[in-house]
């Protein structure tokens, strides 16, 4: 096929290889809300080299840490059947886009002939959505972590209650002042008091 | 020592038995006794090691042995100047098939003892016959395009007039899905690094066939890659770190560590498999297809018998088999280029004041050395061998044109 037919500005398919179905819709919604509409995901699929070369796509993106990375790559070069040449980043002088991409987690597979700018355009897109996952990922890490902490000092607060008769309020209370005192952290006290509770029940106790 | 004041190397290696060299300098002090903080990260894909050099995120990596030559001939997606300083040891690669073809195999009258030129007289004899019946081609997998694993297994089924595309289809899958990929019927067998072999014996979905000591004995498998750039700038800080790997090396070729080694390396952070399957390469004793426990001296060797030496020879006859297969072009700049990706001068300048053993040549007739055999070295009791392919070709770095032509590649003029 002629490389000027793509002067016509044909859209892209772009195909995107991500067993993170929540990342790879993420990834979707973003391109399709710049403007591509032909945009293909794929996951952990049998055969998934063989889809790859049956969609044969413009762009393919794929997570660095898919350990799938070195299988796509020996396709595009060597099987008869992925028509076109690919190269990674098209354009190699834009280390700062090269390296942005590569910190974000998301590595790019570009059919030989494109412009650089619509590649540009279109990786940005993945970069932004990619580190955009990757806050969201990190805000419910830390959330969850947060209830589970909250989880155990409500526990050690209800113990204390319980064995010592005290308030909500005094049993924090305890709490903080023993984490003051023994330079630890609050929940570290927690914990503690929630083993130490569970290693003294007695076999009639709730 | 304070942190503050050593500089940081950052390296990144792929969870493999033959990472060990680097993994152990980071975690039993032989870098922080250099004056080095060696900080080792995992990485899931060849790919992602040589983009993560590319954009600097790393400075050294565990690389396969051809990667830094085809980075420096520019043939992967993305590459980035590469030196290789040191060698981390002789491979523990396998080859390793179903149980389903292997009963094929013995049935065509392959032994169980490895031997390379009698299995591949097996495998001749199947593709025949499966060509014969209409069946599809067999499907081996290597963990890479430009790997060890790649030429070895081609070469060696060359051996035998069988050629990748034509015979047989080969496929990539990584050295820790091989098993898997086995055990679903997506390939017929892999050549994969310990412990990948010896975990689809164990879990009893493969047959390990034949070793790349079997194939190309003393031959390189993995290496240190080094950002050239990186190189350049921190002559100092790479020589002790190159110390920091050798004397790693040494540690993890001594029996009396290797408790502590397979303790170390089964852990999650590296194989995230039990010990009992990193034995039979940490002992370099493996399980033959009849299930008998058999001997392979040279598998795994991480450092003795000059393991660690990047020699010129290793690094062109990598070249030539890339030109074989038509990753590589063959014009005299490339020639210049492979060869010289491999640094026998920096690892002179690193080792030398550590008093050891090293060759006084930096390239050799691979194949000349039937037997183990002392050597000599400027600093030293050195012994080398026994080396060379098991169909008894010898390749000479200085005549490698000649091989190439005889394989029908002429360089242009």
């Amino acid at each position: 096929m002629p490389m000027s037919d793509r002067g016509a500005e044909k859209p892209l398919h772009i195909l995107v290889l991500d067993p993170n179905r929540i990342r790879a819709s993420i990834i979707e919604e973003g391109l399709r809300e710049a403007g591509h509409t032909r945009v293909t995901v794929l996951g952990a699929e049998t055969e998934l080299m063989r889809r790859v070369v049956e969609i044969d796509p413009d762009v393919i993106f794929i997570d660095l840490e898919n350990p799938n990375r070195d299988q796509l790559e020996h396709m595009l070069a060597v099987s008869r059947a992925a028509r076109r040449p690919v190269a990674m980043f098209v354009d190699r002088t834009d280390q700062a886009s090269m390296e942005a991409a590569i910190e974000a987690g998301v590595s790019a597979y570009i059919v030989d002939g494109l412009k650089k700018e619509r590649v540009k355009a279109i990786l940005d897109v993945a970069v932004l959505r990619f580190n955009a996952f990757d806050r969201l990922q990190r805000q419910l890490e830390s959330a969850k972590s947060e209830l589970a902490e909250r989880s155990v000092i409500d526990r050690a607060k209800g113990i204390l209650m319980r064995s010592r008769g005290m308030s909500e309020a005094e049993a924090y209370g305890a709490l903080r002042k023993t984490a003051m005192n023994q330079n630890k952290r609050i929940i570290d006290v927690a914990e503690g008091l929630v083993l130490a509770a569970t290693l003294l029940k007695r076999e009639d106790e709730p | 020592m304070s942190r503050g004041t050593m500089p940081t190397v950052h390296a990144g290696y792929m969870p493999l038995l033959d990472c060990a060299p680097l993994v152990v300098a980071a975690t039993e002090g032989f870098a922080e006794a250099e004056g080095v903080h060696l900080a080792i990260t995992r990485e899931s894909s060849w790919a992602t090691v040589r983009d993560k050099l590319a954009v600097h995120h790393l400075d050294v990596a565990h690389v396969l042995a051809p990667m830094p030559i085809a980075s420096n001939l520019e043939l992967a997606p993305l590459n980035t100047p590469l030196v290789v300083p040191i060698s981390l040891g002789f491979g523990g690669n396998t080859v390793t098939v179903s149980r389903a073809l292997w009963r094929q195999l013995a049935d065509l009258g392959a032994p169980s003892d490895f031997d390379a030129a009698a299995t591949a007289a097996a495998m001749a004899a199947l593709v025949a016959a499966r060509r014969r019946k209409g069946e599809a081609p067999l499907v081996i997998a290597v963990v890479h395009t430009h790997s060890a694993h790649h030429y070895e297994l081609a070469y060696w089924l060359a051996t035998v007039g069988l050629i990748p595309g034509r015979d047989y289809e080969i496929m990539v899958v990584p050295p820790q899905l091989s098993a898997a990929a086995l055990a679903a019927g997506h390939v017929d067998g892999f050549c994969a690094g310990e412990p990948w072999g010896s975990v689809a014996v164990a879990e009893g979905v493969g047959a390990i066939v034949t070793t790349k000591p079997n194939i190309w004995r003393s031959s390189p498998e993995k290496v240190l890659g080094v950002r050239a750039d990186w190189a350049d700038a921190n002559p100092d800080t790479l020589d002790r770190l190159v110390r920091a790997v050798y004397r790693a090396a040494q540690w993890c070729d001594e029996p009396a560590n290797r408790p502590r080694l397979a303790a170390l390396m089964s852990g999650p952070e590296y194989l995230a498999q039990p010990v009992e399957r990193l034995l039979p390469a940490l002992t370099r004793a493996l399980v033959a297809a009849d299930g008998t426990i058999r001997g392979v001296p040279d598998l795994l060797t991480f450092s003795a018998r000059a393991a660690n030496f990047p020699w010129h020879s290793h690094a062109l006859w990598l070249y030539t088999q890339m030109v074989r297969w038509h990753h590589a072009p063959l014009t005299r700049a490339a020639f210049a280029t492979a060869r010289d990706t491999y640094r026998p001068d920096l690892n002179r300048r690193a080792l030398t004041p550590l008093g050891a053993p090293l060759p006084s040549a930096n390239s050799k007739i691979e194949g000349a050395l039937a037997v183990e055999t002392p050597v000599g070295s400027a600093s030293g009791r050195l012994t080398l061998g026994p080396d060379g392919a098991f169909d008894g070709q010898l390749f000479d770095p200085d005549h490698a044109l000649d091989y190439l032509a005889s394989l029908g590649f002429a360089m242009p003029d």
